[in-house]
């Protein structure tokens, strides 16, 4: 061994250092881990799954899509925020308007196998073009006044699967979601209120919606 | 409660926490590095390694230690990309093509933990638990041990010898790194980050669409990706993902452990030169900074202007690339806690800040990652500042400078010098060749000024180690691929070189007893004086970047 040269020793030596710790810090770690938290977190460690009427739906911490197969928002469900979590998106410039193109055969957003932002800046043409066109597409849909709409129905989140939305967006969504349901306003506002949570002890974070939860509550107890 | 207000409480409770553990945790770390007991486990593993536990490295020995160490990474990663779906727990995923394995093997290696790809379509699980994770342990602890070898160029006198990297690397992990990321990363699991090894499973969605549920050994590598200032994650969308960081809780604890042990390592350093006022000093130099730099992008983000033309202002909010449940008040102290420790770990979109709050982001990583840097490597980042304080106030009153005992020679200048002209060189030039190919220019997503900003911040990332980005970028190109590595690559192991022969050259000197020359580094003054120093040098040195981008982006 110590014939070797310097070099080849201390090559030698990273290498054993790498091994030692590749087996303590990314094999017995992460099971120690893993046991530890299949035992004391399973719900957590497992995704924080939900189940409506005996299957699992999805994610509380995931957004998932509530539209038709043309891919047009549903009236009955409240809406989660817009989301570039699209298979393989793209910017195009089609007839001097920005659109957004997937690869995927529905290229709706709340993809978790591809979280995204959009990374669009606060002065890029195309972003200014989304916002606008959101308030608009919104402004129809609820019947709002554009002033009204908070910003968190027009912009896209940062993961692309942002569970949740402002309590001022749940609110403008309620009479529609009550209308499509044939149910009174009132009764929507009392359940987007049990599943409104706010900030974590008082000062951390924002106050949120919880889209995913909200709607298996209506379909619980409003079914359509 | 008002949003301000929310928001400045919680930065508040960091602060208190972090100054809560300033002293405990910096003392342990002190201890760590001094004392003279092995654990069992440590001979054990010394054993094993084949090391003389007790042959202490002069400082070329420690250097090359380490590169021989980072290089057998680098290829033991490459290859590990490269090959698993060879392996098992592969997920289906396919080999990693080379220029992106390349790139991600020297993000990982240097603590940059820069990202050409989305995890959760690219990485298998063996890959992020077994290489990338790796080496999140193994990076932290190199630039801790360089930290800890500097300090040791200060305590030292009259020997070459600077400790041994086997057993500095050792300790790091075994007794610092590990025990912290067991806790920590349970709390991350309890509040909801994911720990399971399911394949990905299709569900039914409430409406009857199809949606597919990544999993993963996540809250393990969440925690240290965090607190050892690494920044890479699990997911593409990193701390933004709600499976790395579900709720606001967790988002403010992630903050708090990317800046724990940088905070803590000042009191180290004070402990280990037996003065303590020095570490205040240095911690109130860093904290300072950090907390202007958290005060400017809370601003900005906060105030983006009324009745104007930008996005932020049509839609009455900046919270493009904002999770709901942190609000802007979340993203910004992140954003600026991120870029100030090295980490670059993001939960929201920096391409997507008011152009003012990004330039902050910007300025923040060309500070040279020193308010409070990223693990050991703001500690000896700001030690040289400190040393090029002394010299310049030295020339002020004609004195010569000393600094902890140790004289300020001209050879020690070289070093510090060589160490501080590194980065903004390599930055610059990195970015002068990439806005004069066709290759670098056609990278850039958002148009303007702001696409300048994405190239500067790209490699100012990447040669501070930092890792975050302007992510609209499109750095999948082979152009970035390969230069970044190289970037990352020299903007990790040359400023470690020069701050080990600097380190070197100090533990050969004799200490000399303070006089009435001697500028005193412990006062209110001297705090003034560093920091008026990092914000001259860094300032004029960046310039002219952040005034062709962000600046005129934001004054447009």
């Amino acid at each position: 061994m110590n014939r070797l040269p310097t070099v080849i020793r201390q090559h030698l030596a990273g290498l054993r250092l790498l091994l030692i710790f590749t087996v303590i810090c990314g094999i017995i770690y992460p099971l120690v881990m893993w046991g530890l938290a299949q035992w004391l977190f399973p719900r957590q460690a497992n995704g924080s799954l939900v189940s409506y009427q005996g299957r699992t739906v999805g994610s509380s911490l995931l957004c998932q899509e509530f539209v038709n197969a043309k891919g047009q928002p549903l009236p009955q469900y409240f809406q989660p925020r817009p989301s570039f979590a699209i298979v393989g998106w793209s910017l195009k410039e089609v007839k001097g308007k920005w659109v957004v193109e997937g690869m995927g055969p529905n290229n709706y957003g709340c993809n978790p196998l591809y979280s995204s932002a959009s990374n669009l800046g606060n002065n890029n043409p195309a972003q200014i073009q989304f916002v606008k066109q959101r308030q608009r597409q919104i402004a129809k849909f609820d019947h709002v006044a554009i002033s009204k709409i908070p910003s968190d129905a027009v912009t896209a989140s940062g993961s692309g699967l942002d569970p949740d939305i402002t309590p001022a967006n749940a609110a403008i969504q309620v009479d529609r979601v009550a209308k499509a349901r044939h149910i009174t306003p009132a009764q929507v506002e009392a359940l987007v209120r049990t599943y409104t949570t706010g900030r974590t002890l008082g000062f951390l974070g924002a106050p949120v919606v919880n889209v995913l939860l909200l709607n298996i509550a209506l379909d619980e107890q409003y079914p359509v | 409660m008002s949003s301000a207000l929310a928001g400045w409480l919680q930065a508040g409770l960091l602060v208190a926490a972090l100054a809560a553990c300033y002293v405990p945790l910096g003392n342990y770390l002190a201890h760590v590095f001094t004392s003279d007991k092995d654990w069992r486990v440590e001979r054990f593993l010394f054993r094993l390694m084949g090391i003389d536990r007790n042959a202490d490295q002069r400082w070329g020995v420690y250097v090359r230690s380490i590169l021989a160490f980072s290089a057998v990474s680098v290829l033991f990663l490459y290859g590990l990309q490269r090959l698993q779906d060879h392996l098992m727990l592969s997920e289906g995923m396919t080999a990693v093509p080379p220029a992106t394995a390349w790139n991600t093997a020297a993000s990982f290696v240097t603590n940059t933990n820069w990202q050409n790809y989305a995890g959760e379509s690219t990485m298998g699980y063996l890959v992020q638990m077994t290489g990338l994770a790796v080496q999140q342990f193994l990076s932290a602890a190199v630039g801790l041990v360089v930290a800890i070898a500097m300090i040791r160029g200060f305590i030292r006198s009259r020997t070459d010898k600077l400790g041994n990297f086997w057993v500095d690397v050792t300790r790091a992990s075994i007794r610092l790194l590990l025990p912290l990321a067991i806790v920590g990363g349970l709390i991350l699991i309890a509040g909801g980050s994911i720990m399971n090894f399911h394949p990905y499973e299709t569900y039914t969605t409430l409406s009857g669409a199809k949606q597919t549920i990544p999993g993963g050994p996540v809250g393990s590598m969440e925690i240290i990706k965090d607190m050892g200032n690494n920044g890479g994650g699990f997911f593409n969308t990193n701390s933004a993902h709600p499976y790395e960081n579900p709720n606001p809780f967790t988002n403010w604890f992630e903050i708090f452990t990317l800046l724990l042990i940088p905070f803590a390592t000042p009191r180290a350093f004070g402990k280990m030169v037996k003065d303590n006022k020095q570490g205040y000093a240095l911690v109130a130099v860093m904290a300072c900074i950090w907390l202007l730099a958290v005060g400017g992008i809370s601003f900005f983000e906060a105030h983006y202007g009324v009745g104007g033309a930008t996005a932020a202002q049509i839609a009455h909010g900046a919270t493009e690339g904002v999770e709901t449940r942190f609000g802007t008040s979340g993203c910004s102290l992140f954003a600026a806690s991120t870029t100030v420790t090295s980490t670059g770990a993001v939960n929201c979109f920096h391409d997507s800040l008011t152009p003012f709050g990004g330039g902050i982001a910007l300025f923040d990583i060309a500070l040279g990652e020193i308010a409070p840097g990223g693990i050991g490597a703001g500690m000896y980042g700001i030690l040289i500042l400190a040393i090029v304080t002394v010299f310049v106030g030295g020339l002020m009153v004609g004195r010569t400078p000393e600094y902890i005992g140790k004289k300020i020679r001209p050879v020690e200048m070289k070093y510090a010098a060589l160490y501080f002209l590194t980065l903004p060189t390599v930055i610059l030039i990195a970015t002068g060749l990439s806005i004069g190919t066709h290759q670098g220019q056609s990278a850039i997503f958002n148009p303007g000024p702001h696409g300048l900003t994405e190239i500067v911040y790209a490699f100012a990332s990447e040669a501070n180690n930092n890792g975050s980005a302007f992510a609209g970028l499109g750095t999948s190109l082979g152009w970035y691929q390969t230069l970044g590595g190289i970037v990352m690559l020299l903007g990790r192991f040359a400023p470690e070189l020069f701050a080990l022969g600097l380190a070197g050259s100090l533990a050969r000197q004799q200490p000399v007893p303070a006089s009435a020359g001697t500028l005193d580094t412990r006062t209110p003054l001297f705090v003034g004086m560093v920091i008026g120093v990092i914000l001259v040098l860094v300032g004029l040195t960046y310039f002219p970047a952040l005034a062709l981008g962000p600046f005129a982006e934001g004054l447009h």
